[in-house]
């Protein structure tokens, strides 16, 4: 089944079309990385998703049109990790991730199993159980992003909507992340994923969107989308693109000469 | 640092405020012993004492403590709904239009004539100052556009009251002005409660309701909408039920400053930073603290009428400039 079924999807910001004509859907299973030069409209494409910003077209979540649905069903539906990582007030860790299961939680429940094992699984994913009872202010940045996820995870929603969750971690918590992702995925959840890590979106994801001035350029498996010729073309790169122990590797490392006049 | 318990946390506060109910009902300029103060509140006979009691000393315990609450509450809902530790009662700009409703009945001779006029005008200045921030910020109004709004309004009705001043026709006139302006709870009687009671109320259980939607909020307002949280709903119960309680307090005592600020921050370290559970803390705070307030201007200066709010802001600017200090202090 589709998670998450775009049609025709356009947004604009004041004067500025930031999305035109996207056509895309996310069915159970797949780990979709979101990829794209800086501006092309990626985390754009996750807000008008989860109708944060104005849109027209036709989104639908779980086959029920995403707009008409009040927000608490809709948050049964899809969890969303925004890029800023803002903390307002310095609670601890454990509450932090306890957040995550409010969609479940009416006025005054208590907390059920179902809950406490849902916060318990992503703390462990994310490896913050250690420090539960430390304060927010007292954590590094990747630390607090990691704290995040795991609240994210928390909510249990079939469909997980992440803008650059990578960003700031070590590599072996990027690793990490992208595993949990795609054991996600595995599991017959959806995820998708503003990725600006190249190597791991090509490493670990089941498919790959590029997306570019707004637009889909290509959308498939990660070999067929991130080829030196486009990532050259869009990225303007020079990239090394190569198979290793059962995977791709990509690594851009150069910039594309500018052509003399 | 070990904290106390949540539930220890809110008894003992709840104890304090007790107290300070009990110490704000006992003291006063007609020397009543603490038996004869407490068996003349009861009493039916229409004596000199009981008169004293019950429609003296009860009407101010008793907004002592709901204005104390509701300062201590919407302070805590607002920083809580702004994100931001330094937001008041005030912010949105309803506490001096309401304050400019009640200056216009003193100046016009009004509240001469009839002197609930003070309170009702207190209320229609809430009001008009809801709608106008609500106008300025648009139907979708961002958080930023709000607090801009409030400042705009703030301002507005600041001039417009200082106008009122400058053309107040005689000397006492301006007196009577400014001295309402400092804030007080003297000489109010149980019409005054009852009055805004229902606004207060009303305005009490759309600030209580915010509680867990303020949790999620600490993470965005974008996270929070994706957890189930209706961000425009939330914003139009922080707005209306501040306008509510807020005004009605302001309507009754004039602007007593510092509590909603000083009481959610002092308070934020002991229930482990969560606004929901900063609310209640924050509303018992609020109110132990104006009571005792109000009982220390009482017993510190009985013969000059020393007007709360001065006292509030006397004692609560020098606290925040060390709550100021301890933090800069904490972040190094």
């Amino acid at each position: 089944m589709n998670l998450l079924s775009i049609r025709g999807l356009s947004a604009t910001i004041g004067k500025a079309s930031i999305l035109r004509d996207i056509n895309l859907d996310v069915a159970e299973g797949e780990f979709v990385g979101l990829v794209g030069p800086n501006g092309a409209g990626k985390s754009t494409l996750l807000k008008t998703s989860l109708c944060l910003l104005p849109s027209s077209g036709q989104i639908h979540l779980s086959r029920s049109d995403a707009r008409s649905l009040p927000p608490l069903e809709r948050s049964l539906r899809v969890a969303y990790l925004p890029q800023e990582r803002e903390i307002a007030w310095s609670m601890s860790v454990e509450r932090l991730v306890w957040l995550g299961r409010a969609p479940h939680r009416a006025a005054f429940r208590p907390r059920s199993p179902e809950d406490q094992e849902a916060v318990e699984a992503a703390m462990k994913a994310m490896e913050v159980d250690a420090f539960r009872q430390r304060s927010a202010n007292a954590l590094s940045g990747g630390e607090k992003a990691r704290v995040l996820v795991a609240r994210a995870l928390a909510q249990r929603a079939p469909l997980l909507l992440a803008d650059e969750p990578t960003a700031g971690l070590d590599p072996a918590h990027q690793i990490a992340l992208m595993r949990t992702f795609r054991d996600l995925a595995t599991q017959g959840n959806g995820v998708m994923a503003c990725l600006h890590d190249l190597g791991l979106a090509a490493r670990w994801c089941t498919r790959l969107i590029l997306l570019a001035d707004g637009e889909i350029v290509a959308d498939g498996v990660p070999r067929s989308v991130l080829t030196s010729e486009r990532l050259r073309k869009v990225y303007k790169v020079e990239a090394y693109c190569a198979e290793h122990k059962g995977g791709p590797i990509v690594q851009p490392y150069d910039l594309v000469p500018t052509e003399a006049p | 640092m070990n904290r106390p318990s949540y539930p220890l946390l809110l008894t003992a506060l709840a104890a304090l405020v007790c107290v300070a109910f009990i110490a704000s009902l006992l003291v006063g300029p007609s020397e009543l012993g603490i038996l004869d103060s407490l068996k003349n509140l009861y009493s039916s006979e229409q004596t000199a004492a009981s008169i004293v009691m019950q429609e003296i000393r009860l009407p101010r315990a008793i907004l002592g403590l709901t204005i104390g609450l509701t300062l201590g509450l919407s302070g805590a809902v607002l920083q809580g709904f702004l994100r931001n530790p330094l937001a008041e009662p005030g912010i949105l700009g309803i506490s001096s239009t309401a304050a400019f409703g009640t200056v216009l009945t003193i100046y016009s001779g009004i509240s001469t004539a009839f002197a609930l006029a003070v309170p009702i005008a207190g209320l229609g200045g809430a009001l008009a100052g809801v709608v106008l921030v609500r106008a300025m910020a648009g139907p979708t109004g961002s958080t930023l556009s709000l607090i801009l709004a409030g400042v705009a309004v703030t301002a507005m009705a600041g001039a417009m009251t200082t106008l009122v001043l400058n053309l107040s026709p005689n000397p006492f006139a301006a007196m009577e002005i400014v001295f309402w302006m400092l804030g007080s709870l003297t000489d109010r009687s149980m019409t005054h409660v009852w009055m805004t009671a229902p606004f207060m109320l009303a305005g009490w259980i759309m600030l209580g309701s915010l509680a867990r939607p303020l949790d999620t909020l600490t993470l965005g307002s974008d996270a929070a909408a994706t957890m189930g949280v209706d961000v425009k709903r939330l914003q139009n119960l922080a707005v209306f039920g501040t306008a509510a309680s807020v005004g009605a307090a302001v309507s009754v005592s004039g602007a007593i400053g510092f509590i909603g600020l000083v009481v959610p921050h002092v308070l934020r370290p002991f229930v482990g930073s969560v606004p929901s559970r900063l609310l209640p803390a924050s509303a018992l705070g609020g109110a132990a603290l104006l009571l005792a307030a109000d009982v220390l201007v009482r017993v510190i200066a009985p013969e000059r009428d020393l007007k709360i709010g001065v006292l509030t802001s006397l004692v609560g600017a020098p606290f925040f400039l060390w709550l100021i200090h301890r933090s800069r202090r904490n972040e190094l």
